[in-house]
C-alpha cells in the first residue's frame, strides 16, 4: 500500500500531529514500507475466525459504584501548563 | 557488595550487617561512577537516602518486610510520586506524578528504596533504547553496542551492578530482549499478574510489568512483592497470593520441553543457535525431554503486532495534548494548532510513526483490512500455543535472533529493528509468561539469552525451570569487564 501525499496529511490531521511539508514524503515512504510489511497478514485465510482483542477476552470485572478517590484537584492542577481559578486554560474556541 | 544477590542483600539488611543508607549510597556512587552508560534518566540522591533512612528506622523498630532497605531502580514508565516520570519522552519531560504506580506502592510498603529511574525507548517503543529523548544507553558488555529495549536502562544497570535489581515492562519483548542482550534475567509475567496501574500505557492489551534481575530466584523474590490483585486495574487477575520462591528448587525430571520448529530456522545466528542447543542439552541432563512442536503462524506475529500495538498506542497517546500536564508548545494560533504543535514537538519520530500507523489502521475503510485481520491472527497465534502445550510443559528457544548489534546500525530501518522481537512478540499476543536467562556468549563476548515460555498463569513453573538451569550454570553470575 503506497500512501500518497494527501493521505499522509489526512492521517496526521486525525492524529493531531503537525507535519511540515518537507517531511511529508519521508513519512509517506516510511509508512508505506511498514504497511507493505504488515500486509503479509493477508496470506492467511481468516474467514470464520473470531477476532481476539485481549488475552482475557470479554471477562471484565464489575465493581460497586462507590466513591473510591479523594479530591486531589489542586495536586493534579499543579501539573497544568496553564490554569486559572481551578480551571485548565486552552486557546479560545468560541468567539 | 555489588556481587551479592537480591536475596543476600535483603538478608544482610534485615540482619543489620549493613544499613540501607550505606547500601543505597554505595549504589548511588556506582551510578555516578558509570554515568557514561546513560542508564538512568533521573537520580535523586536526597530522595533515595530519605527513603533509606526511613527503612533503617523501620529495621530498628523490628519492622522487616521482605525487601526492607533494598535499593531498586525503576523503568521510567512507572509513576513515582515526587520524582520525575518521563517515559523517555520530551512530552513528559516535566512530569512529576501526583501518585505512585501500584508496583511502586507495593515496593514502598515492603521497604524498598527507589534508586532512580532508568532510561528507556520513548513510550517503550523500540528495541535498542535509541528512541529515548534522553539519548541511547550503552551495553556494558560492549559500549559500541545497544543494550536492547525498550527496558534498556534497567537491563544495563542490572548487568553493570548499578542496582541489585530493576523493574521493566514488556509489550512485545521489552523486558526479555534487553535482558538477553545484557546477560541478565528478565521475566514477563502472565498478562494480569502485575497491575498496570500507574504504568504509562503503550498497548494496554499487551503491556505487562516485571522484574529484571541477575537470577530467576531474585526475579521470584521481586515478583512476590509486585504481583497480586489490584482493583484499580480492570485486567488484574484475581487469584490468591502465592509465593513464587516456594518450589523453585523442585526437580524437573520428566519435564517436557517443546522446541518450536519455527524458532530455529532462517534468520537465527549460528552462535546463538549453538548456545541454545547447549542449554537444551543441560536440561536433558537434568531429566527433561525435548519435543519438537509447531507454531505455524509465528512468522506473522510481527506484522500482527505492528498493527495491534500501534492501534492501541494511537488511542492511549491521545491523552498527551498539552492541556493537563506535560510539555506544551510555545507558540500556537488556536486549540487545534496547539495540539498539533505540542505533539509534533513533544513526540520523537518512532512514536509519531506508530501513532500514524495506528491511526490509519483504525480509520474508516481500513479497519477491517488491518485491525480486524490482526485480531483474527492474534486468535490463531494464541491457539497455536494452546495446541503446542498439549504435548509439552514449557517452550524453549532463543530470546533474540542475534546478540547485541552496533549503536546506530538499525535506526534508519524500522522493520529490521522490529524483527528483533520475532521470538518474543507472540508471547504478549497470547498473554503468556516468558523469561530470558543468560545462556552463554558469542565470540565477541556478547551475551546470549535462552527464552522459556509457560502456559497462562504457570509463572511458578517458568521461574522454577529457569532456576534449575542457574543452579547448574554460572552464565548469570558473569559481570562485564570493567564493572567488577
Amino acid at each position: 500500500m503506497a500512501l500518497d501525499h494527501q493521505t499522509v496529511l489526512d492521517i496526521a490531521r486525525l492524529a493531531r500531529l503537525r507535519i511540515d511539508d518537507a517531511s511529508v514524503d519521508r513519512y509517506a515512504q516510511e509508512l508505506s514500507r511498514i504497511l507493505d510489511f504488515v500486509e503479509q497478514m493477508n496470506q492467511i485465510d481468516t474467514q470464520g475466525v473470531l477476532p481476539l482483542a485481549h488475552p482475557h477476552e470479554g471477562r471484565l470485572r464489575l465493581r460497586q459504584d462507590v466513591v473510591s478517590e479523594t479530591d486531589q484537584r489542586d495536586a493534579f492542577q499543579e501539573l497544568a501548563p496553564a490554569k486559572e481559578a481551578g480551571l485548565y486554560l486552552v486557546p479560545r474556541v468560541i468567539e | 557488595m555489588h556481587d551479592k544477590s537480591l536475596k543476600q542483600i535483603a538478608e544482610d539488611l534485615a540482619a543489620k550487617r549493613v544499613s540501607s543508607v550505606e547500601m543505597t549510597q554505595y549504589y548511588l556512587d556506582r551510578i555516578d561512577k558509570y554515568s557514561a552508560l546513560n542508564a538512568f534518566i533521573t537520580v535523586d540522591p536526597e530522595f533515595s537516602l530519605t527513603q533509606a533512612r526511613q527503612a533503617d528506622r523501620r529495621i530498628e523498630q523490628g519492622d522487616r518486610p521482605s525487601l526492607i532497605g533494598v535499593p531498586i531502580a525503576h523503568k521510567d514508565i512507572f509513576c513515582t510520586k515526587g520524582m520525575l516520570t518521563t517515559c523517555g519522552s520530551r512530552i513528559l519531560s516535566n512530569f512529576v506524578s501526583p501518585y505512585d504506580a501500584h508496583v511502586i506502592g507495593k515496593l514502598n510498603h515492603h521497604g524498598a528504596v527507589i534508586l532512580g529511574k532508568t532510561n528507556m525507548d520513548e513510550f517503550a517503543m523500540g528495541s535498542s533504547n535509541e528512541t529515548s529523548y534522553y539519548g541511547p544507553v550503552k551495553n556494558p558488555w560492549d559500549e559500541t553496542t545497544v543494550p536492547g529495549g525498550s527496558s534498556g536502562g534497567s537491563a544495563a544497570a542490572t548487568t553493570a551492578r548499578l542496582t541489585p535489581a530493576a523493574t521493566g515492562t514488556d509489550t512485545g519483548g521489552s523486558i526479555r530482549q534487553p535482558a538477553a542482550l545484557c546477560g541478565v534475567t528478565g521475566f514477563k509475567p502472565s498478562y494480569g499478574v502485575v497491575s498496570r496501574y500507574g504504568m504509562v500505557a503503550f498497548a494496554s492489551s499487551l503491556d505487562q510489568g516485571g522484574p529484571i534481575t541477575r537470577s530467576a530466584e531474585d526475579a521470584a523474590l521481586l515478583l512476590n512483592v509486585i504481583a497480586g490483585f489490584d482493583p484499580r486495574d480492570s485486567t488484574s487477575v484475581e487469584q490468591p497470593e502465592s509465593d513464587f520462591t516456594a518450589d523453585l528448587s523442585a526437580p524437573i525430571e520428566g519435564l517436557k520441553i517443546g522446541l518450536p520448529r519455527q524458532y530455529f530456522g532462517e534468520g537465527l545466528d549460528g552462535e546463538v543457535d549453538g548456545a541454545v542447543r547447549d542449554a537444551l542439552a543441560e536440561y536433558e541432563k537434568l531429566g527433561a525431554r525435548l519435543i519438537e512442536v509447531d507454531l505455524p503462524n509465528s512468522a506473522l506475529c510481527v506484522p500482527c503486532y505492528y498493527v495491534l500495538a500501534p492501534s492501541e498506542a494511537s488511542s492511549n497517546l491521545s491523552r498527551f495534548d498539552g492541556v493537563r500536564y506535560g510539555y506544551r508548545a510555545e507558540d500556537y494560533d488556536d486549540l487545534i494548532d496547539m495540539y498539533q504543535k505540542t505533539r509534533a514537538e513533544g513526540f520523537g519520530s518512532e512514536v509519531k510513526r506508530r501513532i500514524m500507523i495506528g491511526t490509519y489502521a483504525l480509520s474508516a475503510g481500513y479497519y477491517d483490512a488491518y485491525y480486524l485481520q490482526a485480531q483474527k491472527l492474534r486468535r490463531l497465534i494464541a491457539e497455536d500455543f494452546a495446541r503446542a502445550f498439549e504435548s509439552c510443559d514449557v517452550l524453549m528457544g532463543p530470546t533474540t535472533p542475534t546478540t547485541a548489534f552496533a549503536l546506530g546500525e538499525k535506526t534508519s530501518d524500522p522493520i529490521s529493528m522490529y524483527l528483533n522481537d520475532i521470538y518474543t512478540i507472540s508471547v504478549n499476543l497470547a498473554g503468556l509468561p516468558g523469561i530470558s536467562i543468560p545462556a552463554g556468549f558469542d565470540r565477541s563476548e556478547r551475551p546470549i539469552g535462552l527464552h522459556i515460555v509457560g502456559q497462562y498463569l504457570q509463572d511458578h513453573r517458568v521461574l522454577k525451570v529457569a532456576h534449575r538451569f542457574q543452579q547448574e550454570t554460572d552464565w548469570h553470575r558473569r559481570t562485564p569487564p570493567g564493572f567488577d
